[in-house]
């Protein structure tokens, strides 16, 4: 029984981790209707950054926290209107190569500036809080904590604020946002600005658990794309508890159903089994087309 | 503008096929063994193609049936002893097979998830293929390694031996015409309308009597085919089949091949073939330390001067040059 | 005058005599000239093993010294090392690039199993050196029907024997459990793990759970073992997820006796971001110098390596093992092509590097390198250490010939 509360445990830990990459990634889904496969890349090169400024600059944990956050944005910000925005109009399939081809450039980048031995990464909750229990460590709970900060403060963003109101009409009508005056292509720059702010704060969380290298987020983005599905696309709520689900359904089949060395293949046939019964993801809203 | 003369038609082909024929004698066996693997992603790409291009469905997982193509094809030849030309019509079944049973489930599944499902396939493909229970078969994680096939003819032409890398070249130059030919027959005609017309308006396409489910799934089926003639082929050409052969990279570099030659286009997916082939290598000679981010700057170029492809961007110059000449 | 004659034609004679033999001693293959060797090498510099492209770093830079210091018998060591990307695929068409189009003498230290795997038959047939090969599968040392091919490292069977002559000495009743990565590498250890067990590996192994490389976590894993009762740990992992299972061995509270193989035993890259507290005691096996540990961190072995990572390999990180390995397969490359002076064909280079004896400064004291017709593992020594929160402390005796 214990084992089994550890298998859980541990596998929403996972699910959290999950659960803020599919919420980066619904995030650029909900303002420009496109899937950014560079995502996990992106948040990997933000934490080498803190990285670097922590341990080679010697700025302090917060310090360095926000700062690279803020820098994210910009980051995100600056790659829409200057990598994106010649191909805004080009079809769906050139958008995703553009994206291999960032997810490659991140990448690359992360190697040559920051070298590809693995570097602990700070947890800025101490180990030896008394919240920590022996399924989750202070880490954990602490990152959890996050997690469900940025989600309320994007639930209040999208909800209560004009600019939040202004994204997502960008992205649901282009046309008709831009006749009430709405600035369609800066709402894309911002949406991708809060995604790769979002990435940041997501990896800089999961690097003390899983240590930072540059390929650190390559495994993760994938779960993190299934919890995103799971949940439903343009859900961020849906995303986060995709995450979730899908964390501790890797480890429960991996321990007990099936063993590690097919965990993937029947990862796979339960995803396509649940989109199957329910295509829009278990939290998405139908999406009904116009003949 | 008056049409292109017949004679003129034959005269380019002609040249273009003795070019063709003489191309591996011209250059060393390498290259030759580069040039092999370029017909075999082109072939690859083509079997995409006529998923994505032509019936817009995203697969991001076609590099799982080039992988079942390929342990096909290995496990015939090393474990039965098949003659290797024989392979490739058992690897088309298989994955035919294969293919057509998942375009099922993919029916429900539009956009975003199809990507989803069949990128997790993508992923799952080398643990399964690693699995200890198919070890016997599949030589687990070691792999198999195969003898190339020696030419049934020895001459020497050009100062150059008819090796059997050469010979592999006119092997799947032939193979490459079939399934090039197969490919323009189905979709020139009323499957290939059929086809467009579920991409783009598939309500429509149901009020007009096309059966969504068969027709996707059949899709599917020899799209998966196509690709998994290529992986046949291509363990062939290598001589060595892996696990670690076929990542998911495989499958993203057969979307990136599919884009950069142009959707919906046939002759598209040899510049496919090239661009896969030849610029990671050039990427390589730019810079050492850090060769993918070449790459990924050399993919985004490619797009931003032809969105839709080389084929696209030829088209375009095309018709700007009949212009000229017409005005 | 006669005697002038006689002289000369004395002269004339010996010249033509000695000028065929003279000429005769240079021997040369394609790729060796009276200028250069030209050496070819493949390594990952990018993909899932990214990490150990830095071996190729370290070894073109150790070239550039020995460049820069004459040569090699007076002819400069042209390194050309492309990446594959650890796509075996890939290593093949590199390899014949390499050999047919560069026309490379050999091929030296390429980087992993399956990328060997995929070019072995052909740098047989070839007749091309495939020296060194950097990986630790047993079987690189078939020189009956593989001779163009050598491995360099200990290999990792031999490893785990060493590990289970050390349980079955000390806990000839534990229970063991194993973490393993699902590929060559990891399966070479554990095959070599369960043979020398024998009979004793069924009641031994409580537990044996694999992982892929594309994991993001081995926390799961690592819950499973500790809930198998277990005493005894088997760590076969890469540096990260070494990292990962030792923190989280300490996390669940769980203290077995744990073996760490020794691709993972570096201390400034592995076992300080895992924590050191939470590697105190554990066991690895090993045949170079660590360069944090201080106890090598002095003498001139010490300060020449210092002294050539400094110079040039500036980029190198001095706590990253690799930059010992590298440094320490060349020099063993150097040798070889010392010992065949201006007999450059690739059939002596395999000659010599079939007939080496020696130390080089970065083995730890005891291992040596040694060759024969008949036996193609260059490094079979190893030894056992067990880390005490500074440095790997070298215990019991050094197994192997």
């Amino acid at each position: 029984m214990e084992a089994l509360l550890h298998q859980l445990f541990s596998g929403l830990a996972n699910g959290i981790i999950y659960g803020s990459v599919a919420l980066a990634l619904v995030m650029i889904y909900q303002s420009t209707h496109h899937i950014n496969f560079a995502q996990g890349e992106m948040a990997t090169f933000s934490t080498f950054i803190a990285w670097a400024l922590i341990n080679e600059a010697g700025w302090s944990y917060w310090a360095a926290f926000f700062f690279t956050v803020a820098v994210s944005f910009a980051a995100g910000l600056v790659v829409q209107r200057v990598v994106l925005r010649p191909i805004e109009k080009a079809p769906v399939l050139t958008n995703v190569i553009v994206f291999i081809g960032l997810l490659l450039i991140f990448n690359a980048l992360s190697g040559m500036l920051f070298d590809h031995t693995i570097k602990a990464f700070d947890s800025p909750f101490p180990s030896d809080s008394p919240l920590a229990t022996v399924y989750f460590s202070a880490h954990q709970l602490g990152s959890a904590g996050v997690l469900l900060l940025v989600l309320l403060a994007l639930f209040g963003f999208f909800r209560y604020t004009s600019v939040g109101l202004a994204m997502r009409a960008a992205a649901q009508n282009p046309d008709s946002a831009r006749l009430v005056g709405i600035r369609v292509s800066w709402m894309l720059g911002l949406g991708w600005g809060l995604a790769a702010a979002i990435g940041a704060v997501a990896g800089m969380m999961v690097a003390p658990i899983v240590f930072l290298d540059p390929n650190m987020m390559a495994g993760i983005l994938l779960y993190g794309f299934a919890g995103a599905l799971l949940g439903g696309i343009d859900n961020p709520l849906g995303a986060v508890i995709g995450g979730l689900v899908v964390g501790v359904l890797e480890n429960l089949l991996g321990a007990y159903v099936i063993g590690t060395e097919l965990k993937l293949t029947v990862a796979l046939v339960l995803i396509v089994g649940t989109l199957t019964l329910r295509p829009d993801g278990l939290f998405g809203k139908k999406v009904v087309t116009r003949v | 503008m008056k049409p292109l003369d017949k004679k003129w038609v034959w005269l380019w082909s002609a040249l273009l096929l003795v070019a063709l024929i003489l191309l591996p004698f011209l250059v060393k066996n390498y290259r030759v063994f580069q040039i092999n693997l370029v017909l075999v992603y082109a072939i690859a790409i083509l079997g995409l193609n006529m998923l994505t291009g032509f019936n817009g469905q995203i697969s991001l997982g076609h590099g799982a049936f080039y992988a079942f193509g390929a342990y096909s094809a290995a496990v015939l030849m090393d474990k039965l002893g098949v003659p290797y030309w024989a392979t490739l019509p058992v690897a088309f079944g298989v994955c035919f097979v294969l293919g057509f049973l998942l375009g099922f489930p993919a029916l429900r599944l539009a956009g975003h998830y199809l990507a989803l499902a069949t990128f997790a396939l993508a992923l799952a493909v080398p643990q399964l293929l690693k699995y200890k229970h198919i070890e016997h078969l599949t030589g687990g994680v070691q792999g198999i390694v195969l003898n190339k096939p020696t030419p049934p003819i020895s001459f020497t032409f050009l100062d150059q031996p008819f090796s059997a890398d050469r010979w592999l070249y006119f092997f799947s130059l032939a193979v490459a015409g079939i399934m090039f030919l197969m490919a323009w027959n189905i979709l020139r005609g009323r499957v290939g309308r059929a086809l467009i017309a579920v991409r783009d308006h598939p309500i429509a396409a149901t009020a007009m009597g096309i059966n969504l489910t068969m027709f996707k799934s059949l899709t599917f089926g020899v799209s998966a085919g196509i690709t998994g003639v290529a992986g046949a082929l291509g363990g062939i050409v290598v001589a060595f089949v892996s696990p670690d052969s076929f990542t998911v990279n495989l499958s993203i570099f057969l979307l990136v091949g599919v884009v950069v030659g142009g959707l919906a286009s046939i002759p598209g997916a040899i510049f496919g073939g090239m661009f896969i082939q030849f610029v990671p290598n050039i990427a390589d000679e730019i810079s050492r330390s850090a060769p993918a981010a070449i790459y990924g700057v050399l993919l985004i170029g490619c797009m931003y001067l032809m969105p839709s492809g080389v084929m696209g961007g030829l088209n375009k110059l095309w018709v700007r040059l009949r212009t000229k000449t017409a005005g | 005058m006669r005697m002038k004659t006689l002289t000369l034609a004395l002269a004339t004679v010996a010249a033509v005599a000695i000028a065929p033999a003279a000429l005769a001693q240079k021997k040369y293959d394609t790729g060796a000239t009276d200028k250069e060797i030209k050496i070819g090498g493949i390594s990952p510099y990018s993909g899932p093993a990214s990490a150990y492209g830095n071996i190729g770093k370290a070894i073109q830079a150790y070239f550039d010294k020995v460049n820069a210091e004459g040569g090699v018998n007076g002819r400069k060591i042209n390194f050309i090392s492309v990446d594959d990307g650890y796509n075996p695929a890939k290593t093949v068409e590199q390899a014949r690039k390499l050999v047919e189009q560069e026309e490379v003498l050999l091929l030296f230290n390429t980087l992993g199993t399956p990328p060997n795997s995929a070019i072995h038959k052909y740098m047989n047939a070839k007749k091309v050196p495939q020296l060194f090969v950097a990986t630790g599968a047993t079987k690189w040392g078939d020189p009956k029907n593989f001779p163009w091919t050598m491995g360099w490292q200990p290999n990792y069977q031999s490893e785990s024997k060493n590990y289970v002559t050390h349980i079955l000495e000390t806990k000839p009743n534990g229970k063991i459990a194993i973490l393993y990565q699902n590929d060559d590498y990891g399966k070479d250890y554990l095959e070599g793990f369960e043979n020398a067990l024998g009979d004793k590996a069924k009641s031994m192994i409580v537990a044996k759970i694999s992982y892929e490389v594309t994991d993001p976590t081995v926390d799961s894993q690592m819950v499973s073992l500790k809930g198998s009762g277990a005493d005894i740990f088997f760590n076969i992992t890469t540096p990260k997820f070494a990292a990962q299972a030792i923190k989280k061995a300490a996390e669940l509270g769980w203290k077995p006796v744990h073996y760490l193989n020794s691709v993972s035993s570096s201390v400034g890259t592995v076992l300080k971001p895992a924590g050191i507290e939470n590697s105190m005691g554990i066991i690895t096996a090993g045949y170079l110098k660590d360069p944090t540990d201080p106890q090598f961190q002095k003498g001139k072995e010490w300060d020449d390596w210092l002294a050539w990572m400094k110079k040039y390999n500036p980029n190198g990180d001095l706590k990253d093992n690799l930059n010992v390995f590298g440094y320490t397969v060349a020099q063993g490359l150097v040798q070889v092509l010392k010992q065949a002076g201006d007999n450059l064909t690739r059939e002596n280079i395999m000659k010599q590097a079939a007939a080496l004896n020696m130390t080089l400064p970065m083995l730890l004291p005891g291992v040596n390198v040694k060759t024969a017709a008949d036996d193609f593992y260059p490094i079979e020594r190893e030894q056992l250490m067990k880390f005490d929160g500074t440095t790997w402390q070298l215990f019991g005796k050094i197994y192997g010939r």
